[in-house]
């Protein structure tokens, strides 16, 4: 299988990390880009994404990136990767920024996580959601291979996604909720977690992505 | 089942090496920082922080280098400070590949600049560095006061003030130095660690003092830090970050294995 990847750029920060842990597991040519013709080459997509959600949707719909994601989740069909912010993009609307409309490609609403939020025993859970938490798979998808149930990833969010469709839940996390820490659809596999900062169990899943057909058993 | 605590890998880097003085002076070298960020990856740590104490103009590209091969060959988050000024700054370090970086001095001439770089970049990635000594007498209640010049220049500002407001212009992180630990090996000053953790929503970084990996886990236990930073005692093979976090363990701290 031909690894050539593509991490769709909308001038939102820091795509190098991304693009270098996905060197790192092997795709022999990540392009980083919003061109479509560069994109419409590639074997699989990366939707990366950092910052407040409202400049991500603005930057998304001034480059034309909503309508490329289109072409590349719904016509062309490639196995695609979302990560953080590039997850909350998909959904309906975010709560972030008084309220941002989103592109709406699963159905949806991302959430904050409140002021003074507590976890079961009423200890006091900070906000933004920063660092290693454990990730419990649901299902079996292709992307958790070799990956133990319980293995920690890297988190940094103040919101979190909640899918209409609960079946879309590929993975959770706890944090004063049972938050949705993947998600997957045909096509589509989604992280809040960032398995480019995520040590080895990053690099496993990414290196799983590189080996994935784009679909779910 | 809960968040892990973290620790992280301090790299002091003066001139395109790793150094860590006792208080500022007899500076050891420690190695280059791509060796020693490489060496921490391997080894467990949760994240590392590049500070760049010389943070001259004419070392900025050596950093900006530095920064793009650590962010070339390490997987966990990096956060880079050291003489970080204006938005453009940030955006240089960012597009080097760090994930966070840190603010320290430019914050307190001009607190403006950690709202608008959270409102630009989002505050995920903005980590404002609070270096503070004790000011008040033994005996006095407890007031500790920000420092600039590595602790050598007053500024007045009362420190758990200072970090509401921080955390209220949007910093998504505190990392919290004390002047009088740093290089010292005494251990935290778990004092003023537990009035910051306690007055903020925000994670709290506690850094300065480390020489035993009991201090790191006092760090947690007793300061409330959600990570604890330290230098010396990693560099030096004393050490790993392997056996800290075992130790951590052991005490029933929440820890990435």
């Amino acid at each position: 299988m031909t690894q050539r990847v593509a991490v769709i750029d909308y001038g939102m920060g820091n795509l190098h990390s991304v693009a270098s842990a996905l060197e790192h597991v092997g795709a022999s040519e990540v392009m980083v880009s919003h061109d479509p013709e560069a994109i419409a080459k590639a074997d699989r997509v990366v939707f990366p994404g950092v910052g407040g959600i409202r400049d991500c949707m603005e930057a998304i719909r001034q480059l034309g990136c909503d309508q490329l994601l289109n072409q590349v989740l719904n016509v062309q069909r490639k196995p695609v990767l979302a990560i953080c912010v590039g997850m909350q993009a998909l959904m309906t609307r975010s709560e972030e920024n008084e309220g941002v409309p989103c592109l709406d490609h699963l159905p949806g609403q991302v959430v904050f996580f409140g002021e003074s939020h507590v976890g079961e025993q009423g200890e006091r859970l900070k906000v933004p959601h920063m660092g290693w938490n454990v990730v419990q798979p649901v299902g079996s998808h292709p992307l958790w291979q070799g990956i133990a149930p319980g293995t920690r990833f890297y988190f940094v969010h103040s919101y979190h996604v909640v899918p209409d469709d609960p079946a879309v839940v590929a993975g959770t996390f706890d944090y004063g909720l049972t938050g949705c820490a993947a998600l997957s659809q045909g096509n589509l596999f989604a992280t809040q977690f960032h398995p480019e900062k995520s040590h080895t169990a990053g690099l496993t899943l990414l290196k799983n992505f590189l080996n994935w057909d784009g679909t779910c058993l | 089942m809960a968040l892990a605590k973290r620790i992280i890998p301090c790299l002091d880097v003066d001139q395109g090496r790793v150094v860590k003085g006792v208080n500022f002076v007899g500076i050891r070298d420690a190695g280059d920082p791509v060796e020693v960020a490489r060496r921490y990856n391997d080894e467990g740590a949760d994240e590392i922080t590049f500070l760049d104490i010389t943070a001259s103009h004419e070392e900025r590209d050596t950093t900006v280098n530095t920064v793009e091969q650590i962010a070339r060959e390490v997987f966990i988050p990096l956060t880079v400070g050291g003489g970080i000024r204006s938005l453009q700054d940030i955006r240089t370090m960012l597009n080097a590949g760090a994930d966070k970086v840190s603010i320290n001095t430019a914050a307190i001439h001009r607190p403006e600049l950690v709202s608008d770089a959270s409102a630009r970049f989002g505050s995920q990635c903005i980590v404002v560095a609070i270096d503070v000594k004790r000011v008040s007498g033994p005996g006095d209640p407890p007031r500790y006061e920000l420092f600039t010049h590595g602790g050598r220049k007053p500024t007045g500002i009362e420190a758990v003030e200072w970090s509401r407001r921080m955390a209220a212009l949007g910093a998504g992180e505190l990392l919290l130095t004390s002047m009088d630990r740093d290089g010292t090996r005494d251990g935290f000053e778990l004092t003023i660690t537990r009035a910051i953790t306690d007055a903020v929503d925000i994670p709290v970084i506690a850094s300065g003092g480390v020489g035993t990996l009991q201090h790191l886990a006092d760090g947690v236990t007793q300061g409330g830090a959600d990570a604890v930073l330290a230098a010396s005692i990693f560099h030096f093979g004393e050490h790993t970050v392997g056996e800290a976090k075992a130790f951590m363990a052991d005490q029933g701290i929440t820890m990435r294995r």
